[in-house]
């Protein structure tokens, strides 16, 4: 089935609030190998003028995956998830994702192409705080690859 | 792990820590760096990103889909490379940018595991906001696995 060229333009409410947890940037940056004791030691992190300890940049990912699963999980869509590769991904930081920050999605379909009898589906998650202070804009194209 | 000395809560205070703009030149090198992943690694990714997609640790589903093995998660190759950038600057804070495109994927055998050679280049310094970008090279067996891999840092 084609990916659903309707879905381009389309934006979907804000997601539920992501609690950003200092346990789960720990977990994470150990698990990217980032030495930085910005990441596990709010001491440091407040040295250095934030809040509490501060994510790895791609942390983003995790909130950003869960807001493409809107779509991707969207019957409508044609989005075969099996045959999805990951072409690129991106991160703009308005501010680094810290500890204790209550996070919302929006997710917004920029593009659905067709190429070399593939599609290209390129989504954009803006992350803000609940109060609306942007944090993060993370760009994500994934590749569904047409069938052999 | 030791951490500067600082007085708690006086204002402007800052571990010596961020490198300067005005020692940073257009080509410079970072110190290269290997990264060791096996598949111990990738359910510790998995656990830690949420992303649980079986071909990243299930190596008979990789297999049934056509993939050579289990394949690691993008998502950690662009995250550990960071680490060269992060390390560099001082500060993981201060990287603002980074975007890169998934050219291949790195496959990772039971018994050997892949290494990952990540190395980075000053692409351009801009004097005015003190911002740099890094150019990340990252291959697994000779052969390029991130393209166009670009990171942006605010140095002091």
């Amino acid at each position: 089935m084609p990916v659903n060229a309707d879905f381009q333009g389309r934006v979907y409410p804000p997601t539920e609030t992501y609690r950003v947890s200092a346990a789960k940037i720990r977990e994470f940056a150990e698990a990217v190998g980032s030495a930085d004791p910005v990441h596990v030691d709010a001491e440091v992190a407040r040295a250095r003028g934030y809040a509490d300890v501060i994510a790895p940049p791609t942390f983003a990912v995790l909130i950003a995956q869960q807001c493409d699963g809107q779509l991707i999980r969207d019957p409508e869509a044609g989005i075969d998830f099996s045959r999805v590769v990951h072409g690129e991904q991106r991160f703009v930081h308005h501010r680094p994702l810290t500890a204790g920050d209550a996070v919302v999605g929006t997710l917004h379909v920029d593009t659905v192409r067709e190429a070399g009898g593939h599609a290209m589906v390129t989504t954009r998650t803006e992350l803000a705080t609940e109060a609306g202070e942007a944090v993060c804009t993370a760009t994500s194209t994934i590749v569904i690859r047409g069938a052999e | 792990m030791s951490t500067q000395p600082s007085t708690p809560g006086a204002p402007g205070t800052t571990p010596a820590a961020v490198r300067s703009f005005s020692e940073v030149s257009v080509g410079d090198a970072l110190p290269a760096m290997t990264v060791h992943v096996d598949r111990a690694r990738l359910v510790q990714y998995a656990g830690a990103s949420l992303d649980r997609n079986r071909i990243h640790w299930d190596e008979p589903f990789a297999r049934a889909v056509g993939l050579p093995d289990v394949i690691a998660h993008g998502m950690f190759t662009m995250g550990s490379a960071v680490t060269l950038v992060t390390a560099w600057v001082g500060d993981a804070g201060r990287v603002v940018e980074y975007g890169v495109r998934f050219t291949r994927p790195v496959v990772v055998p039971y018994d050997a595991g892949a290494d990952i050679e990540v190395s980075g280049v000053v692409k351009s310094a801009d004097p005015e906001t003190k911002r740099v970008t890094v150019e990340l090279t990252a291959t697994a067996t000779g052969e390029k696995v991130l393209g166009r891999a670009l990171a942006v840092a605010v140095l002091d």
